[in-house]
């Protein structure tokens, strides 16, 4: 039954709907496959098979009197940033230990109640502070994807199989894989690698400065990061709550609307939540983009970016042309400072949010001689390094004396980053496209990233702008490099534009086609 | 702007973060690199830029002043690392 894994959303919707599978059966292959994967991936730091099997035995009750939600059936993978009621809850961190909330997210609790399947909780950086999802106290994700290499051989008789293509000369070209592990991007690393090692049909996330799209990315996924304010955020361990947003990893871009159109409400409980009803996603796909202003930041073309981004950028530039959109040149001419404007602001709301974990509410406690030196000494013990260094720089940058100098200059850059993409919408641009990172997924323990946190940092120089502003934007996989690992670009829209969005990436989806690692796990 | 030790330290301490002398030599360093990258924001000019205090322009939302939760001390006090009685136990503060 390990088929029915491969099933995107909408193909297994119709087909529960229609009674061909069933919930249990579609849950039962995920179960199976994580079990067999989950050793090699670590995409998954709970799996919650007892839990999948009722909401599954309940949909499926549901789905035979013809009743079912929206998701009704469709198992998902839960960031563990999410608060999940009585199940695993520690944003990938040591200081949250045993942390089992009372309380349900809005944005899962949405998803329960169009009857979707929990399958357990996805790996992550710890608070979701990482790019490469090598920060959790659960240890790396690896990506499904790897590098590999095109080989011709000549075969000595007709030879069928092993991922190769016969050719009629008696050569064929094969691929092979190289062992180096890499890095799913972070920081929803798990949801990007289980949603692409098909160890669950979609998956939550969540988006401070790249978290979404630059795993997305790296894993040949679709990732979008809707407006601030469309999803809530009540019930998600926050990191910086101005920038912090949910939204879904998906195999295709309807899977990615479909999702959406669930996760995203109104909610009373969250003051930044915006009052707007939230549209039929799914029904913006497939509307021609003719006549559509696409806008090209030249400003992304940053020194030192692999040809074959650059390659693919202007791929998806003919692609739009070609569906009839009209491309102009546009400039964004404060991007280069969105990435040192969150280095300050993200740290300070970090420093300040993380307050709270001192090993009295919850969690991990380490003894001390008295209370200050108890949380001194829990929050040491709790916290990891990057954690630590994020905290540290929003204490620092908060400190009396240093407010205006950092903080303040920061947020008034943040209106001048802003202020760039209302003046390109005001001329009339309707979405934006750039690369959504500057490279292809590194390996494990990467030299270069170890050597200066700033140079990890740098991952997020495309997406980063984007929650800086506030603006929607979604990560679609557009093709390969020539190690074979997929690459994303990335589409900008206006305040609650996700449509234009799904529409205009699934154009360059029917492009560029959908792509799935070899499976070597 | 740079960072020293004693700096360090006492920002550690700010943040009720322990560290040890070797901790804090580290942290010099990284955190010294990341202000170094910070550092490229002087060079914007912001006069007459107001500092952004919501990305979307919205208005605070308000509800009737009435109590809608509650009750739940048992919930609040379930995921503590020490608890008698719903209070949170924590060591001696006042001798």
């Amino acid at each position: 039954m390990s088929d029915l894994t491969h099933l995107t959303i909408s193909q297994a919707r119709a087909k529960l709907r229609g009674k061909e599978i069933t919930a249990a059966e579609i849950t039962e292959a995920y179960l199976d496959a994580i079990e067999r994967a989950n050793p090699l991936l670590n995409a998954y730091v709970t799996v919650t098979g007892n839990k999948a099997r009722d909401m599954a035995k309940a949909s499926d009750a549901k789905l035979a009197k013809g009743e079912g939600g929206a998701l009704e059936g469709i198992p998902l993978g839960i960031k563990d940033l999410f608060g999940t009621e009585g199940v695993h809850t520690q944003a990938c961190s040591h200081v949250l230990d045993g942390f089992k909330p009372r309380y349900e997210s809005t944005v899962t609790a949405n998803l329960w109640a169009d009857g979707a399947v929990m399958l357990g909780k996805l790996n992550m950086d710890e608070f979701a502070m990482g790019s490469s999802n090598e920060t959790s106290y659960y240890g790396p994700v690896i990506n499904p994807w790897r590098r590999s290499r095109l080989d011709t051989v000549v075969m000595p008789t007709t030879h069928q199989g092993d991922g190769g293509f016969v050719s009629s000369g008696g050569t064929k070209t094969a691929r092979t894989l190289d062992n180096a592990q890499l890095v799913p991007g972070g920081s929803s690393g798990g949801s990007a690698s289980a949603v692409s090692a098909f160890l669950c049909a979609g998956a939550t996330a969540t988006d401070t400065g790249g978290s979404i799209r630059q795993p997305a990315a790296f894993t040949g996924t679709v990732g979008i990061k809707p407006t601030y304010g469309r999803c809530s955020r009540w019930g998600i361990v926050a990191f910086a709550s101005s920038l912090d947003q949910a939204g879904p990893i998906a195999r295709d871009v309807r899977d990615a609307a479909i999702l959406l159109k669930s996760m995203a409400s109104v909610d009373p409980k969250d003051t930044t939540s915006v009052d707007r009803p939230v549209p039929d996603y799914e029904a913006a796909i497939g509307k021609p983009i003719k006549g559509m202003k696409v806008g090209i930041p030249k400003e992304y073309r940053v020194d030192g970016m692999p040809e074959d981004i650059e390659a693919l950028w202007q791929k998806g530039i003919a692609w739009l042309k070609d569906a009839g959109a009209e491309i102009v040149d546009i400039s964004l001419p404060h991007t280069k400072y969105a990435l040192p404007a969150y280095y300050i602001v993200a740290p300070a709301e970090a420093s300040s949010n993380l307050a709270r974990y001192d090993g009295v509410r919850y969690g991990l406690r380490v003894p001390g001689k008295d209370i200050i030196d108890m949380y001194e000494k829990t929050r040491a013990a709790g916290f990891g390094r990057e954690v630590k260094r994020r905290i540290m720089i929003g204490t620092y940058v908060l400190s009396a004396g240093y407010y205006d100098a950092y903080y303040l200059q920061a947020q008034k850059v943040r209106t001048l980053i802003k202020r760039d993409f209302e003046n390109v919408f005001a001329a009339g641009v309707d979405v934006i496209l750039t690369p959504a990172t500057p490279s292809a997924a590194f390996g494990v323990a990467d030299e270069d990233m170890a050597s200066d946190p700033v140079n990890m940092y740098l991952n997020d120089i495309f997406t980063v702008t984007v929650n800086m502003a506030g603006l929607p934007g979604i990560a679609v996989p557009a093709g390969l490099d020539a190690k074979g690992l997929p690459l994303g670009l990335q589409l900008i829209g206006q305040p609650f534009d996700e449509e234009t969005l799904f529409q205009t990436a699934h154009v360059i989806e029917q492009a560029a086609g959908t792509f799935q690692p070899d499976k070597w796990w | 702007m740079s960072v020293d030790l004693q700096t360090v330290k006492r920002v550690a301490h700010l943040a009720r973060i322990a560290v040890s002398e070797e901790d804090a030599e580290r942290m010099t360093g990284e955190l010294n690199a990341i202000l170094g990258f910070v550092e490229q924001l002087n060079e914007v000019d912001v006069s007459g830029v107001e500092p952004m205090t919501s990305v979307t322009p919205m208005e605070m939302k308000k509800r009737r002043d009435v109590v809608t939760d509650g009750s739940k001390a048992t919930d609040i006090v379930a995921n503590a690392p020490a608890a008698d009685e719903n209070f949170f136990l924590v060591p001696k503060v006042v001798e």
